[in-house]
């Protein structure tokens, strides 16, 4: 498996029309990740960090050049097809969370699951026991305006690992949080994927937690300016 | 699907209070439906239960005079029973009320009339006793009321005073409103109509002769015989079913108007509807986005939303039902003077099915509008919130399909509900009318306030202007629902205040007001007497010569009627002249039923009516001539002379100047040809023909006269008619006055009903209203706690909400003030076709009211957030 690429980025470019001119934000990317590497992407702001996330994702398609992820081409995929793969395959953190507001902590963790039909009792123990894991036993029916950033960020940590993925994408998974719930919630996104053998891809500005992973692939004005491994 | 109806359900939980009022907006309208249909149904059984009670009898047949002796021995060779009835209009005088004298509707009854049902009177007896004979009458209840009269109290009819024995609610068949308000009933016994002195002089009676047949006997069928056997008798016929079937016209014409008007609620709600659930999905945009990252399809995100969307319809549904079924408890009681029949409630499942029906259907096509944007929304908005706003909406097929349906639905439901082609299709496009001119004025608004933005403004003045045009603005859903509301409410104000000003400008300064008919040759000169000694003069006055069509172009009459009954069906031959008192108030346009003729011969109508003609030197104020010339005046022995038609008869007979018309004047041949045509303004209350001699002929024939005069007020009317009446118990007042009061009671009662329903419109107008303010605290809640937050104090807040509002208030209601004066224009000239009246008072109060109303509900609906600290709100509300 660890041979195996988890995700294949070939001359990856992403533009946009605005203002009657053709915005390049993502300029020739090209990289592979085997199946339980780290990856961080960094850069400063607007170098298309979050960009080249949403399109190894499948968040988005690009303008050129593919991605393949998990062997699924997802660049030239459906919106929908794009969807189960996600589903099947993929777990998110978000900066701003992105718990939905109507539902519970455990709700929210179910959510993976339960779109693929998969509910239950066994699905709700699997989802108590990540909660335990990240700390929040005994917040599980409380709703996200009841929790503290930090707990938020955790509950979308268990959300993330709900459909064993194969490969986690973290937006800034630190960057609403202060110094010390911070670092907890590094520890945790790291020791997790360690224990569940998932590749993970992480944007961040906090080089700190950059160095955290094995390898550190640097953007400039929407190109690779340097592929590093720590 | 278990997931869409598991997360539907969850993700519902925050919003359920919010939902439910959108709901709200669909329950009134659908409540409307459900009352209206239910209603309807009720009205169908009802008339079903008691259709031998309509009518009284299996056949009814009129005459002028009284039914000859061959028809009556037909009826009697058949096995009938028979019960006859004249009916005329008279004075009575009111002893207990000074002596005061008001027009009546007299019938003598002989015979056991009515066979099926009986009058409902107070007390129950007095039908027993008028039968049982003597100088007793039943009077009219609100009459009596009216002048304080009591059962027992003594009245005059002519020469007889009759003791009251009974207070009349009800006659069968008939509706009370009408009866009660145009010409109060008294009934009498046959047998005393002689000793009153009425039956000499009055020749205006209607003759109604009561048939109960022998079972197995078709009452169609003893219709089309005598028809066809007394052709020349000039009978006329009344059978329960086409009783029935007229009635049930005239009831399913209420129920198609009344509906229309729930539907128009209806309507309003689900366009509040679709603008909460628009604002709604907005919100659940970033939701939709983290269900699309975590591997939602577009299509079960759409299903999430859409099960709420059904889910808040079937709430709404289930609500107005409920409510529509209260509401038809009330509604037959509304109606009941109205109401020929006695209504009783049944709950109506089909009825309710249909309200429910029509309810989800139009909010399902309103709530799947804003729905549509679900589909596409971009995971990547849980990254990026630019990448929100959605492009290409206006091309979607989807919301052009459903954007087709609502329209479709719209039309349908309005041509189905009236039952005609062209009056739905003009509501619908009535509809449409004042939609886009209102969506257009909201663009123009915001499109204003951009344009030309106060820049120099106080602060508070910049921010209410600019909530007008900002994103998510309220401007298009407020105007649109307000200016709707008020477009229907004043619509109907000011067509009452048309039909009333119309009446009253017949009545218009200098012109007669007060109008005596039944006068005869001997009388007439006493009568001027006595009028000017009361202050009011005789200003018009006219002989009244009675005859009949004895030919025309030189075919008789007879001849023409058969030829008439070829071409058309019997049921829509118009039976000859019974209920015009006069064609001098304009009586004898009623009669014109069978509409312009086909096929080149006259309506049946004009052949077989009893004319009541005048002869004059010259035309009258209410008169101008449009064809020929008009003669004043011809030699003693004129071998043919030249009259004068008005204008609608001249049409509907087909005739061309020039043509011979022959009358039969009481016996004698006149020959005459047609030498001019006139247009008459029917509505003023002066003497008015269809056919005017010139003078020189008719002066011999036996006539009476009709005197109009004009009495400074009320009080010098009632005057002048004690005076006349006093000395001429025979002769017989209309009171402008009274026909004006007559007119607004009876609009009033009809009106009440139509604004009891239009006030479901408004109310809905209200809960969209309170909605769409409700969905913008929801929009505007960060902001309003950022400027809290920053310093800004609640009368700042409040000032801002206040110039939003007033803007839109008073657009909203200046707008839908001025659909409604249009809506009343084309309605006065296409349906009433009189001249539309304005009321500045009317549309002053509507508008003000509008104004009122949007403020005070912005204000009832905002107050939470000025009045608590930013913190607690966000905490409450996000």
């Amino acid at each position: 498996m660890s041979a195996q690429a988890m995700l294949k980025v070939e001359r990856l470019t992403k533009a946009y029309d605005a203002a009657g001119h053709r915005l390049t934000v993502l300029r020739d990317v090209t990289f592979k990740l085997e199946a339980g590497a780290t990856l961080a992407i960094v850069g400063p702001s607007g170098s298309g960090k979050t960009t080249l996330l949403g399109l190894c994702a499948g968040l988005d398609q690009p303008s050129e050049g593919t991605v393949e992820l998990a062997g699924e081409p997802i660049g030239s995929l459906s919106e929908d097809a794009r969807a189960l793969v996600r589903n099947a395959h993929v777990g998110f953190v978000f900066q701003n969370f992105q718990l939905v507001p109507t539902l519970t902590a455990l709700e929210n963790v179910l959510v993976p699951v339960e779109l693929r039909g998969q509910g239950g009792a066994a699905a709700e123990e699997e989802a108590c026991g990540l909660l335990a894991r990240v700390g929040l036993g005994e917040r599980r029916d409380h709703y996200p305006v009841q929790l503290s950033g930090g707990e938020q960020q955790r509950v979308a940590l268990a959300r993330a690992f709900m459909n064993r993925p194969k490969i986690l994408f973290c937006d800034e998974p630190t960057g609403n949080l202060d110094g010390d719930t911070a670092h907890a919630m590094a520890d945790l996104i790291f020791r997790l994927n360690e224990e569940k053998g998932t590749t993970l891809v992480l944007v961040t500005h906090d080089l700190e937690l950059a160095r955290r992973c094995r390898r550190i692939l640097r953007l400039k004005a929407g190109a690779v300016a340097s592929d590093e491994t720590v | 699907m278990t997931f869409i109806l598991r997360l539907a359900w969850r993700d519902s939980r925050a919003s359920r209070r919010r939902l439910l009022l959108f709901s709200l907006s669909v329950v009134l309208g659908i409540a409307a439906l459900v009352a209206v249909g239910s209603l309807g149904a009720n009205l169908a059984r009802a008339i079903d239960d008691q259709a031998k009670g309509l009518l009284g009898a299996d056949l009814v047949v009129t005459s002028r005079a009284d039914l000859g002796a061959a028809p009556r021995a037909h009826l009697d060779s058949l096995g009938a029973e028979q019960a006859r009835e004249k009916s005329f209009s008279s004075m009575m005088t009111i002893p207990r009320a000074d002596g005061a004298a008001r027009l009546v509707n007299v019938r003598a009854l002989e015979g056991a009339f009515p066979f099926h049902g009986d009058f409902t009177t107070v007390p129950a007896d007095a039908p027993a006793r008028l039968r049982a004979g003597g100088a007793v009458a039943i009077v009219e209840e609100t009459l009596l009321r009216q002048y304080g009269a009591v059962v027992g109290d003594p009245v005059k009819l002519g020469r007889t005073t009759f003791t009251v024995v009974g207070a009349l609610q009800r006659l069968p068949g008939e509706s009370s409103a009408v009866s009660a308000t145009v010409a109060p009933r008294a009934l009498i016994p046959w047998s005393e109509l002689e000793g009153t002195g009425l039956a000499e002089r009055s020749v205006l009676f209607r003759h109604r002769t009561f048939v109960r047949l022998p079972a197995g006997i078709d009452p169609a069928a003893v219709e089309r015989d005598m028809r066809r056997r007394f052709i020349g008798e000039g009978l006329g016929f009344d059978t329960v079913a086409e009783r029935k079937r007229n009635l049930g016209r005239v009831l399913e014409n209420i129920e198609a108007f009344l509906g229309l008007v729930g539907f128009v609620a209806l309507f309003l709600g689900a366009i509040g509807v679709a603008s909460a659930v628009h604002v709604y999905i907005r919100q659940k945009v970033p939701t939709v986005a983290v269900l699309r990252c975590l591997g939602a399809t577009a299509r079960q995100a759409f299903g999430v939303y859409l099960v709420q969307g059904m889910a808040l319809g079937l709430v709404g549904a289930a609500l107005g039902a409920t409510l529509g079924v209260l509401v038809q408890l009330a509604l037959p009681g509304l109606l009941r003077d109205v109401l020929p029949i006695d209504v009783t409630f049944f709950i109506a499942w089909p009825a309710v099915a249909w309200g429910v029906g029509a309810g989800l259907v139009i909010s399902l096509l309103f709530t799947l509008l804003p729905l549509l944007a679900v589909r596409d929304v971009s995971p990547l908005v849980a990254l990026r919130s630019a990448f929100a706003e959605r492009a290409g909406a206006a091309t979607d097929p989807w919301r052009i399909a459903i954007l087709g349906f609502i329209v479709l639905a719209v039309a349908g439901f309005a041509v189905w509900q009236t039952g005609r082609l062209r009056e739905g299709l003009a509501f619908t496009a009535a509809l449409a009318a004042g939609f886009g001119v209102l969506a257009g004025l909201a663009q123009l608004t915001a499109w204003v306030a951009r344009r030309w933005f106060p820049r120099r403004a106080p602060y508070v003045v910049r921010q209410g202007v600019a909530n007008l045009h900002r994103p998510q603005n309220r401007t298009v859903l407020l105007l649109l629902s307000l200016g709707l509301g008020t477009f229907l409410m004043l619509t109907l104000f000011l067509t009452r205040t048309t039909l009333l000003r119309e009446i009253q400008v017949s009545g218009g300064a200098g012109r007669a007001n007060l109008l005596f008919f039944d006068i005869q040759d001997d009388q007439i000169e006493g009568l001027r007497r006595t009028a000017a000694g009361a202050g009011a003069p005789v200003t018009v006055h006219a002989p009244i010569v009675t005859m009949k069509i004895a030919s025309v172009r030189g075919k008789p009459v007879e001849e023409l009627i058969r030829e008439n009954a070829g071409r058309r069906p019997p049921s829509q031959t118009p039976e000859s002249g019974a209920g015009a008192p006069n064609e001098a108030v304009g009586g004898g346009r009623g009669e014109r039923k069978g509409g312009p003729p086909r096929g080149g011969g006259a309506a049946a109508w004009t052949l077989r009516r009893e004319y009541r003609s005048t002869y004059r030197p010259a035309l009258e104020g209410s008169e101008r001539l449009v064809a020929g010339v008009f003669t004043g005046r011809v030699a003693p022995g004129e071998a043919i002379v030249p009259v004068s038609l008005e204008e609608g008869l001249f049409r509907e007979m087909g005739l061309k100047i020039g043509d011979e018309i022959e009358w039969d004047v009481q016996g004698v041949p006149i020959r005459t040809q047609v030498g001019s045509v006139r247009a008459v303004e029917w509505r003023r209350i002066e003497p008015n023909f269809f056919v005017v001699f010139p003078e020189g002929v008719l002066e011999p024939a036996p006539k009476f006269h009709v005197a109009a005069m004009r009495a400074t007020d009320p009080d010098h009317s009632a005057r002048v008619q004690r005076a006349v009446v006093a000395a001429y118990p025979n002769v017989t007042a209309i009171d402008l006055a009274l026909v004006l009061r007559t007119v607004d009671e009876i609009f009033g009662k009809v009106a009440f009903a139509i604004e009891f329903m239009a006030a479901f419109t408004v109310l809905t107008g209200v809960i969209v209203l309170a909605g769409a303010i409700l969905t913008g605290r929801y929009q505007r809640i960060r902001e309003t706690v950022l400027l809290r937050t920053l310093g800004a104090t609640r009368r700042q807040l409040i000032g801002i909400q206040l110039v939003e509002y007033s803007i839109l208030g008073v657009l909203a209601a200046v707008v839908g003030g001025g659909l409604a004066v249009a809506g009343n224009t084309l309605l006065a000239r296409f349906i009433f076709k009189i001249e539309p009246g304005l009321s500045w008072t009317v549309l002053a109060a509507g508008v003000l009211s509008v104004c009122a109303v949007t403020v005070v509900t912005g204000f009832l609906t905002n107050r939470g957030i000025t009045r608590h600290p930013p913190l607690e709100v966000l905490r409450q509300e996000t």
